[in-house]
C-alpha cells in the first residue's frame, strides 16, 4: 500500500478507537476502571509512537482534521443526557482555544506568556460585564472579549519590547500576580464573589434551554460544546495556516535567533507584539465563551497557576504543534476530574508529568513537524 | 573611475576604554571585491557590525549608494540592499532549508495577515514562484543540495550550512554583501570553491562584496583591493601584492624581528 493511503486507514481505525476510549473514559465511574483505562491509553500511546509503519503522518491531513470533528460530535451525541461529561468536553474544547492562542505566542514567536490565565479573565469579565449592562449581541460580546484582551495585552507588552531576554516574561507574571488581585478588590466586578452571567443567546437559541429536535433529546450543554467546537475549528485552521504561511516563517526566525533575523529586516518588536496580540485575541474569545458556560465567573479561576497550567500543556503536547496541545489539554483537563485520587495533586502531577516529558520526549507528546508550504515542491 | 558604492569616514566604535574602530577611512568600488584582513581582535568583524546597525557608531560616517547610512537599524540597512553572512553560522537550524532562504528574502515577501490567511491561492503562486527561485540559487553552488530544500538545516555538514547561509544572503538580490570568514570552519579546496561559486553569482548580479578572511590564498586570489586592520585602525591599503609586501602589515601579523 501507499504511505498515504496507509496512513490514511490508520488514522481512521485510531480515530475511531479515540472516541471510543474517550467515551468510556467519560462514562466510568468506578476510580479502579479508570486507572485501568489510563494504563491502556499510555500503553496504546508508547505502541502507536512507535509504530512508524503505520505512516500515520502520511495521512491526509484534511483526513485527520475531519475525523477529530466528526469524534467530537459523534461523542457528544453519544454523551447526549450527561450534563456532567459534555461541560468537561466543552470545557477541554475552549482550553484548546486558549492554548491556541498561548501557541501563537510562545510556539511560534518565542514570547513567553505567563499570563495565559489573566488574558482568559479578561476575556470573561469583559463579557459579562458586556452582557450584564448592555443589550449586545452575545456573538459579538465574545469578539469584544477578546479584543479586550488583545489590547490590555499589547498596552502591557509595548514597554518593554525593545529589551531582551526574560523582561517580558517576568512582566507578564507580575501581571498575572496584579490581575487577581485587582479583581478580588475591585467591587464593580463582584469582588471575590465574582460576578453571574446572563443566559447565552445567539440569535434564536437560548443555550439553557435543553436540546429537542424531534425525537433527539439531550442536554442543553450540547449547544455549547457544538458552539466551542465551532471556535476550537475556526482557530485551530487559523493558527495553521498562519504557521504555513510568510508570516509563520517569520515568527520562527523571530524566536530562534533576534540578531540574524534583524539583520534580514524583520521588526523583531513588531513581530513579537504582532503575536503577543494575535494571541491574546484568541485566548480572550476563549475566556469569554468559557464565563457563558459556567454561568459565573470569580478571581479564583484566573490565578497565576492556572496561567502555569495553560503553559504546561503546550510543553507537554509539543510546542508549536495545535495536534499536541489538543491532545495535551484533553489529558490535563480530563484526568484530575475523572481521577479524584489526584484532584488534591493536581499541581504536582502536572509538575511530575512536564518533568517526564522534558527528559523521555523534549519535544513533547507529539512533536512539531518541519513546516511544509503549499506549493513547496512536490511531496516526495 | 568607477563609482563609490560604500564610503567610511573617521568611522569609530568604542566599547568603554576598548577602540575596537579607530578612525577608519575606506571605500568600496561598485562590482569590486574587497579583502579585509587583520590579526584577531583587529575590529573587522566589528566593521560589519557597526556598518550593519548592530552596534551604533561612536563617530565617523557611512555612505552607501549616495545616501548616508550611518546608525541605520539592521532593517534599514538590509532594506537598502546590504546582506551578511555571520562568523559562526547562523541559521535557523529546526527550520528547513527553503524556510532560512526565505528568511533572507523577507523585504521581498508579502506579510499581510489578508494575503497570507485568506488569499491562500496567490500565497501558493508566491511560494511556488520563490521555491524555483531558491532552487535556482541553491543549484549554482551545488545541485544536489538544491534538490534537499525541504530537509532541517540541522541535518546537513558545515559545508552546505555555509553554502545555505551564503545563500540566504544572495537571495534578496543585495548591492552589497558582507561575507564575515566564510572559511571557518571548512577545508581548504571547500573554501576555494565556495568562493568561485559566489565569484560566478556576482558577476550575475553586479554584486560588490567585501571579504573578511584568513585564509591569505583566498584573498590572493579574489579581491582586487585589501585594507588590512590592526587594533582597529587601517594600516595598509592596496592590492593583496602590495599589502603583503608592507612592513608594518608583516610586523602586525608575525610580530617585531
Amino acid at each position: 500500500m501507499k504511505p498515504a493511503a496507509l496512513g490514511a486507514s490508520a488514522t481512521v481505525v485510531l480515530s475511531l478507537a479515540v472516541t471510543a476510549f474517550a467515551w468510556f473514559f467519560l462514562r466510568v465511574q468506578s476510580q479502579g476502571a479508570i486507572a485501568l483505562l489510563i494504563a491502556l491509553a499510555v500503553a496504546a500511546f508508547v505502541l502507536v509512537a512507535r509504530a512508524k509503519p503505520l505512516r500515520l503522518d502520511a495521512a491526509p491531513e484534511r483526513l485527520t482534521g475531519g475525523l477529530a470533528i466528526a469524534g467530537v460530535a459523534t461523542l457528544a451525541l453519544l454523551l447526549r443526557e450527561d450534563d456532567f461529561s459534555l461541560l468537561l468536553v466543552a470545557r477541554v474544547l475552549i482550553v484548546i482555544v486558549a492554548c491556541l492562542g498561548l501557541n501563537v505566542q510562545f510556539g511560534y514567536a518565542g514570547v513567553v506568556n505567563f499570563a495565559g490565565a489573566s488574558f482568559f479573565g479578561i476575556g470573561g469579565y469583559t463579557a459579562a460585564v458586556l452582557s450584564r449592562s448592555t443589550g449586545m449581541p452575545h456573538l459579538l460580546t465574545l469578539l469584544c472579549g477578546g479584543a479586550a484582551a488583545a489590547l490590555s495585552g499589547t498596552v502591557l507588552l509595548l514597554p518593554v519590547l525593545r529589551t531582551r531576554g526574560h523582561y517580558a516574561a517576568l512582566v507578564t507574571i507580575a501581571f498575572a500576580l496584579l490581575f487577581r488581585t485587582f479583581l478580588e478588590v475591585n467591587d464593580t466586578l463582584g469582588g471575590p464573589q465574582g460576578l453571574k452571567i446572563p443566559e447565552l443567546s445567539i440569535g434564536p437559541w437560548h443555550f439553557n434551554d435543553p436540546v429537542a429536535i424531534g425525537w433527539f433529546e439531550g442536554s442543553f450543554y450540547l449547544r455549547y460544546v457544538l458552539l466551542a467546537l465551532l471556535l476550537a475549528v475556526l482557530f485551530f485552521a487559523l493558527v495553521q495556516r498562519l504557521e504555513r504561511s510568510f508570516i509563520g516563517i517569520a515568527f520562527d526566525a523571530v524566536r530562534l535567533d533576534e540578531t540574524a533575523a534583524r539583520s534580514f529586516g524583520l521588526d523583531v518588536a513588531r513581530w513579537k507584539i504582532a503575536a503577543f496580540t494575535l494571541g491574546n485575541f484568541i485566548t480572550g474569545v476563549a475566556g469569554a465563551l468559557s464565563a457563558f458556560l459556567i454561568g459565573f465567573i470569580a478571581p479564583n479561576s484566573y490565578s497565576f497557576a492556572e496561567s502555569l497550567i495553560l503553559v504546561s500543556i503546550l510543553l507537554l503536547g509539543g510546542i508549536g504543534n495545535p495536534w499536541g496541545l489538543s491532545l495535551a489539554t484533553a489529558i490535563v483537563i480530563l484526568l484530575p476530574e475523572k481521577l479524584q485520587v489526584i484532584q488534591e495533586y493536581r499541581f504536582l502531577l502536572f509538575a511530575a508529568m512536564v518533568i517526564v516529558i522534558l527528559l523521555f520526549r523534549p519535544a513533547g507528546l507529539i512533536p512539531r513537524p518541519l513546516r511544509r508550504l503549499a506549493g513547496s515542491g512536490a511531496r516526495p | 573611475m568607477t563609482a563609490q558604492l560604500l564610503s567610511c569616514r573617521a568611522l569609530t566604535r568604542r566599547f568603554g576604554g576598548l577602540v575596537a574602530l579607530d578612525g577608519l577611512d575606506l571605500t568600496v568600488e561598485k562590482g569590486s571585491v574587497l579583502g579585509l584582513i587583520g590579526p584577531n581582535g583587529s575590529g573587522k568583524t566589528t566593521f560589519f557590525n557597526v556598518l550593519t546597525g548592530i552596534f551604533p557608531a561612536s563617530a565617523g560616517e557611512i555612505r552607501f549608494d549616495g545616501a548616508e547610512v550611518t546608525n541605520s537599524s539592521p532593517q534599514g540597512i538590509y532594506r537598502i540592499g546590504i546582506a551578511r553572512t555571520f562568523q559562526r553560522s547562523r541559521l535557523c537550524l529546526p527550520l528547513s532549508i527553503f524556510d532560512n532562504l526565505m528568511v533572507g528574502n523577507h523585504r521581498h515577501l508579502p506579510h499581510g495577515l489578508w494575503f497570507n490567511l485568506v488569499r491562500r491561492e496567490a500565497l501558493r503562486r508566491k511560494v511556488e514562484k520563490s521555491f524555483a527561485a531558491a532552487r535556482d540559487l541553491l543549484h549554482i553552488f551545488d545541485p544536489k543540495l538544491s534538490e534537499r530544500l525541504l530537509e532541517p538545516a540541522a541535518g546537513i555538514p558545515m559545508i552546505d550550512r555555509r553554502r545555505v547561509e551564503v545563500c540566504r544572503a544572495l537571495i534578496s538580490r543585495p548591492k552589497l554583501l558582507l561575507l564575515d570568514e566564510p572559511s571557518a570552519g571548512m577545508t581548504h579546496d571547500e573554501t576555494l570553491r565556495l568562493m568561485d561559486d559566489i565569484l560566478k553569482v556576482q558577476q550575475q548580479l553586479e554584486l560588490t562584496i567585501v571579504l573578511i578572511e584568513h585564509e591569505m590564498s583566498v584573498i590572493g586570489r579574489i579581491t582586487q583591493r585589501c585594507v588590512v586592520l590592526n587594533y582597529g585602525r587601517k594600516i595598509a591599503e592596496g592590492t593583496f601584492a602590495e599589502v603583503s609586501r608592507d612592513a608594518l602589515v608583516r610586523q602586525a601579523y608575525l610580530g617585531l624581528e
